[in-house]
């Protein structure tokens, strides 16, 4: 709505054509001004201005919604309350059934830890006929690192649910609905997005991935903090996508290690080093702190004394739980359904402690 | 005070000028259709000139003179005031006494920390608590939710209603028995009713709503609450033109302080945290600068330490700089289940 025209906001006519006369032609135009400047700009009373500012304001503003309608507007709509299930029950449990609709969910943990079995897992949940609990939808995933496997793809399909994928023609139908796409750098990134917009809405899509973020931009990000995220652009676009086509959306994150001069701390906290530097990890999520805050859920997958382990690290709804794991033939597979409540900033840190022999093995 | 700094337009003020008003002293004794004829304007126009001029001179005077003027306040009434003044609960005691009480009304407060320390969870925990009715010791108010991230889960403001809900149910078996038995419990969707959710999409629309607020507040009078989740988001990308950014962050900051002090709500102003280099190395920093920083009234930093959540007041002008632990629980924000660990006075 930031672009919407200020000639069809009825304003009265005089100071309309004022407004177009100084080339001020959308909201965006009139409110990135004080009202002093327009006052200036415009060459009329402070009356008129606030006046002309309120209402352009009143009408720029987006609608408002009682929670309790947003709250009965999704029972209604959505089948699931707007989750997809991962069948993995424990972090459907967490998770109020699985990863939410309209926002995004991040992976992040060493390379070879599970995020990409994890992502074609989902994959495969979302082609699903809904009566095996998927979403019947489309899947788009954007491929960065070139890890995608149909063979595997097919193969968690069939021994999860082998009773579809044994249909003749299912599995083709099944791999049929995942669309990949494999940008090389950034811009081609960019361009597909914008084009993914389009075909979000014409064709069923019901989940986006994208494996991985963080091999977009790693190599031009670390030299020194820069001014404006890399990434900033497309956060705010992909959760707009998110959020008016009202899909999951899945993406993964690698891991870097910590740098010497980077301190967890405020100022206000003393040179007191935080406990979690004293772990034998130190790793941290490639993509920095700016990137954190916008995602909604970031699971964290590591290895700690040669297990893998999920935790849900940050959730606006879950508590911070750990559940251990295995990569089994028909994907990941949950050791148990309790999970571990863990304490502090334990569970943001990134383990990969005896991560070697799980890889071996 | 010049008549080129009084709030007239450009072509107001050329004209007075002209005509020898290089004052707004000079315009004091003159009769609207005297000024008309001078200026060769309409007489209501000249009349209008004299009420805007007016207007400004009298705020004027307010900071050279000690005269009793409109809209001014003297000190004690400010503080019978204060001593009035309502507050919020955070639903932590520990919280709540570093805050003299909790989040207050008419003023603007600002809670920053690292991803996933509990910002958008106090969020909504702060617009449940301020629907608590008056009978409970709360404000019986409504909440604005204003959402920039796209992080307000439905499912938790659900959870945390039903908690609220049911803390109130005790409190009253507890501490009234026979004497409300019959009372009604509020039912969570009742929580949920009372809080107005705007999901922002950009910049502009976080202008437009602001300015916007100053209306709809007056249309629904029983708001108490503003929360802004997160002021930063939309300010940290898309923008090229970092005086631009300021000059926006700038008046945004004010209006939203006319707000607070003119309906008497609470603005809560969640902020992101950046990393800032000094003396050698990279600290924790909440986001959007330094001239970002004189906002607000009150600013906490929400951080953890050790095992612990903790709140810290880092601003404040009546409050003393102090710490605090709290958790996030299943029912929202609620006391840190450690009780050696106090209040730590810094």
């Amino acid at each position: 709505m930031a672009n919407k025209l200020i000639s069809e906001m009825g304003l009265p006519k005089s100071i309309g054509h004022i407004f177009a006369a100084r080339n001020i032609i959308t909201a965006k135009d009139a409110l990135s001004l004080t009202e002093f400047e327009l006052m200036e700009l415009l060459d009329v009373g402070l009356t008129q201005v606030t006046l002309a500012v309120a209402l352009i304001s009143e009408i720029a503003s987006p609608p408002y919604q009682t929670v309790k309608s947003l709250l009965e507007q999704r029972m209604q709509n959505e089948y699931l309350t707007g989750h997809l299930p991962t069948h993995l029950k424990g972090l459907d449990a967490a998770l109020f059934g699985g990863i939410p609709f309209g926002a995004l969910t991040e992976l992040v943990g060493p390379a070879g830890i599970g995020k990409t079995q994890f992502c074609l897992k989902i994959s495969v949940l979302a082609t699903l006929p809904s009566c095996y609990g998927g979403l019947d939808g489309h899947v788009i995933y954007i491929d960065v690192e070139s890890k995608f496997s149909s063979r595997r793809l097919i193969e968690i399909g069939l021994n999860s649910f082998p009773e579809i994928f044994h249909l003749e023609g299912m599995a083709k139908e099944m791999a049929g609905r995942i669309t990949v796409l494999r940008p090389g750098s950034l811009t081609e990134f960019t361009e597909s997005l914008q084009k993914i917009k389009v075909s979000l809405l014409q064709h069923q899509v019901k989940l986006l991935v994208v494996d991985s973020m963080a091999a977009l931009v790693s190599g031009e990000y670390e030299q020194g903090p820069p001014r404006q995220h890399p990434l900033g652009w497309h956060i705010s676009f992909i959760k707009s996508l998110a959020e008016f086509s009202r899909i999951p959306v899945v993406m993964t994150n690698q891991v870097r290690s910590r740098s010497a001069t980077e301190i967890s701390n405020y100022s206000f906290q003393g040179e007191r080093r935080d406990d979690c530097g004293n772990f034998d990890s130190h790793l941290v999520a490639a993509l920095g702190i700016h990137w954190a805050h916008a995602v909604t859920i970031r699971l964290v997958l590591e290895s700690r004394s040669g297990k893998r382990f999920i935790k849900v690290a940050k959730s606006p709804m879950s508590p911070p739980l750990s559940f251990p794991f295995k990569i089994t033939s028909s994907g990941i597979l949950l050791l148990n359904d309790a999970g571990i409540e863990m304490t502090g900033p334990q569970i943001n840190a990134i383990d990969h402690q005896g991560h070697s022999d799980i890889i071996l093995s | 005070m010049e008549v080129l700094k009084s709030p007239l337009s450009a072509s107001q003020k050329g004209k007075l000028i002209s005509a020898g008003y290089t004052s707004i002293n000079l315009l004091s004794s003159v009769s609207p259709s005297h000024l008309a004829l001078e200026l060769k304007i309409s007489e209501a126009e000249a009349l209008e000139i004299l009420k805007t001029v007016s207007d400004g001179s009298r705020s004027e005077s307010t900071s050279t003179s000690c005269t009793i003027v409109k809209g001014a306040q003297s000190a004690w009434d400010m503080l019978q005031e204060e001593e009035t003044l309502v507050r919020i609960t955070t639903s932590s005691s520990d919280f709540d006494n570093i805050l003299g009480g909790g989040i207050s009304c008419k003023e603007v407060t600002e809670i920053g920390g690292v991803p996933g320390i509990g910002k958008t969870q106090l969020g909504i925990q702060l617009a449940v608590n301020v629907q608590i009715p008056f009978d409970y010791g709360g404000l019986g108010g409504k909440a604005i939710y204003i959402d920039t991230e796209g992080s307000f889960m439905v499912e938790r403001a659900l959870q945390i209603a039903e908690a609220c809900g049911d803390d109130m149910a005790e409190y009253s078996r507890l501490y009234r028995k026979g004497f409300h038995s019959h009372e009604v419990k509020i039912q969570p969707k009742d929580f949920l009713e009372n809080i107005f959710y705007f999901r922002v999409c950009s910049y502009t629309e976080q202008i437009a709503l602001i300015n916007y607020l100053d209306k709809f507040i007056t249309d629904h009078k029983d708001v108490k609450v503003v929360i802004i989740d997160s002021i930063t988001f939309h300010f940290r990308q898309d923008f090229d033109d970092m005086a631009l950014r300021t000059r926006l962050l700038g008046g945004m900051a004010l209006k939203l302080m006319k707000l607070a002090r003119k309906f008497g709500v609470a603005v809560v102003v969640l902020n992101q945290v950046t990393t800032k280099y000094s003396d050698g190395s990279f600290h924790l920093a909440l986001a959007l600068g330094d001239s970002w920083s004189h906002a607000s009234t009150n600013r906490i930093i929400l951080h953890w330490n050790g095992n612990e959540r903790y709140a810290y007041i880092d601003k404040s002008p009546s409050l003393r700089s102090a710490s605090a632990p709290y958790s996030v629980t299943g029912k929202g924000i609620r006391d840190s289940p450690s009780n050696n660990k106090r209040i730590k006075n810094m």
